[in-house]
């Protein structure tokens, strides 16, 4: 399986231009997962992939071979669509076995690869049915089904997950977590559920407005967001953001605003130095936020329990934040309780650019 | 009389009119003409004064050679015309269904056809096939070909109201697959060109197979339509040369009017009736399938 790399790709529909210029390089058996806000160019992205969408400009590269005009059935790849996307007319083993067919694979051949395949998705009972009479997850499960057979160098999925109901989305996450781990091919992943791009994907990309905002391991991206579109966007609940200024105090660096003032470690100095006394957007995780005495006074206003974890919506300054906490010592709306919040995990934010600091 | 009963006796009472229209308009004169086939009626008698002559009328026309004919030319014309406009509409619509400029426009003239009025279609044929002013045969004749006897020759003047039939009805069908074509699920067709499925194939396995509803009913209204047809072939024909072009509603009219035999007409038009009859039952068993299906689909679906 080659590595895939889209080289300066631009889509324009008419006058209007979704995708500028997008470079991206996608390793040899990578879980890539595009994903962003509904209208960021992700989808589009992966139908040029697929070849559903001309390429405007620029080169999709397979290995060393350029893919970016051929028809879709000659750049071996497989698709689970949203809507799953199944012949209605035919039941599931012919469903499943189209692609082979058309192929002209001998008989046996064909009904061996679909068994196999029906067998590891727990299908064989359904080979008869009809689409129609099938559940979600079950449509979900074929469509998958459907791509498997046809063993294609990459697989390409278009949001597959959201018709599903949440707990069901849960369970196929799981089962497709699974199977990429099975078969290792080049997987892309669309998606605007960042919880579900964190889960699969070996490497996250985040899109807006057709421009990739960053691209990484969910780890890189949770830890070290490069902007702040990325910081809010991953991770749940979403990040806190406040505006400060960056003072230095008696040789410290501190975040300081309405009704704060964190100590910034003295590792992130000289790197900060350029921006002191001036105003920056600070991004703080609900998690971050750490129960104890000697922090900032903070009111809680609501307690949301969910189970293991409770959210508290709280109040800095003018600025509604929400605080991660464990259930164990129940908070109730209304107390006061004072929160600390260690400095190096405080994300400062250029309030312009809004790049990472 | 309480309210319930009253709310529950409401809509009967909207219907009511329209149902008497229906009885005044459509069962009277369906009973009537039942009534009339079992009669030796001349257009000169009043209904009162004609003789009962059971299934004479029946038992005649099976063994009446012109009405055989007749029946012959209106399954022939039937079969043709459906078959070709099948052909023509499906292929048109499945060649034309795509974004192109100018395809609206394109679209608009091809229905064009369908409404104008029959008569007027006919007259429009008529002096086109004109033997010597027509432009079919100045054409032909342009070109230094021989000119064709298109009205006055038996098989030509098949041929004729067939083409006639065509050019009229084709785009109906036309119309109908395009709607069915456009309104396909898109993501199947995009997976079945991930599939590797070339054009052809699209139309085959999937494309076909999906509009396979839509072509059914249409094939049945347009098969009941073409069994019904008299106006432009009465214009163009009359129904000659000989029995060539004389489809059943022509025989009919002419029992009528010409042979004067009312009693025969009347058993000619039931005749016609039950093969329309059968024609609508087929198509009304079909769609109570089709609902049936959906139906036990729903179902299924809600339990699982």
């Amino acid at each position: 399986m080659p590595e895939i790399r889209l080289q300066g790709l631009r889509k324009d529909y008419g006058a209007v231009t979704v995708i500028e210029d997008l470079n991206l390089e996608m390793a040899d058996g990578e879980f890539t997962v595009l994903v962003g806000p509904s209208g960021c160019g992700k989808s589009t992205t992966l139908r040029m992939i697929a070849g559903l969408e001309s390429v405007s400009a620029g080169q999709i590269m397979v290995g060393d071979r350029d893919v970016s005009q051929l028809e879709p059935k000659e750049r071996d790849l497989a698709m689970v669509f949203q809507d799953y996307a199944l012949y209605p007319h035919m039941n599931v083993a012919k469903n499943m076995s189209f692609a082979l067919r058309l192929a002209r694979m001998n008989k046996s051949d064909i009904e061996k690869r679909v068994k196999d395949v029906a067998a590891t998705l727990d299908l064989t009972a359904y080979l008869d049915r009809k689409p129609a009479e099938l559940s979600g997850g079950q449509r979900q499960r074929v469509a998958m089904g459907r791509a498997l057979v046809r063993d294609a160098g990459t697989f390409l999925f278009d949001e597959p997950l959201s018709n599903l109901d949440a707990k069901l989305r849960g369970q196929m996450r799981a089962e497709l977590a699974l199977m990429s781990q099975r078969i290792k091919k080049n997987m892309i992943y669309v998606t605007h559920d960042q919880v579900e791009a964190m889960t699969l994907g070996d490497k996250i990309v985040v899109m807006k407005f057709g421009e990739i905002m960053q691209a990484g391991t969910p780890e890189e991206l949770y830890r070290s967001p490069a902007n702040k579109f990325v910081a809010g966007f991953i991770g749940s609940p979403t990040m806190n953001f406040l505006s400060a200024e960056l003072v230095e105090e008696s040789d410290t660096l501190f975040a300081k605003g309405q009704g704060f003032s964190i100590p910034l470690p003295d590792a992130r100095k000289t790197h900060l130095q350029t921006h002191k006394d001036r105003s920056v957007h600070i991004g703080i995780r609900p998690s971050s936020f750490v129960e104890g005495p000697g922090g900032l006074k903070m009111p809680v206003i609501l307690s949301e329990y969910i189970g293991a974890q409770s959210v508290l919506i709280s109040e800095l300054g003018e600025e509604k934040i929400s605080i991660e906490v464990n259930s164990v010592a129940p908070i109730r709306a209304g107390e006061q309780r004072e929160f600390t919040v260690q400095g190096d995990e405080v994300h400062l934010f250029d309030p312009k650019t809004e790049a990472a600091l | 009389m309480s309210i319930a009963r009253a709310n529950r006796l409401t809509p009967y009472l909207f219907l009511a009119p329209a149902g008497l229209v229906l009885a005044v308009a459509l069962f009277y004169p369906i009973l009537y003409m039942i009534y009339a086939s079992f009669l030796d009626w001349n257009p000169s008698q009043r209904i009162g004064e004609a003789d009962f002559v059971g299934i004479r009328n029946y038992t005649k026309l099976f063994s009446d050679n012109a009405f055989r004919e007749s029946m012959g030319v209106t399954l022939k014309f039937a079969a043709v015309v459906v078959s070709i406009e099948m052909f023509l509409g499906v292929g048109l619509a499945l060649l034309l269904d795509r974004n192109i400029r100018g395809m609206s426009v394109l679209r608009t003239l091809f229905i064009l056809p369908m409404m104008i009025a029959p008569i007027v279609v006919g007259l429009m044929w008529r002096y086109m096939y004109h033997p010597t002013v027509g432009i079919f045969n100045k054409t032909l004749k342009s070109w230094g070909l021989d000119s064709i006897p298109w009205l006055s020759d038996g098989s030509w003047a098949f041929a004729s109201i067939v083409i006639a039939d065509v050019w009229q009805w084709t785009p109906f069908i036309f119309i109908l697959s395009l709607a069915a074509l456009q309104s396909l699920p898109k993501s199947a067709m995009e997976a079945s060109r991930i599939d590797g499925a070339s054009g052809w194939q699209q139309i085959i396995y999937i494309k076909l197979p999906l509009m396979m509803p839509v072509l059914i009913v249409t094939l049945l209204l347009r098969l009941i339509d073409a069994f019904k047809v008299l106006e432009v072939i009465l214009v163009m024909t009359n129904g000659g040369p000989g029995l060539s072009t004389e489809i059943l509603s022509i025989r009919i009219n002419r029992t009528a009017s010409e042979f004067r035999e009312l009693g025969e007409a009347a058993a000619m038009s039931n005749l016609l009736l039950i093969v329309l009859l059968i024609l609508t039952f087929a198509m009304f068993i079909y769609n109570k399938a089709q609902e049936a299906r959906a139906a036990r689909l729903r179902v299924v679906e809600e339990e699982t």
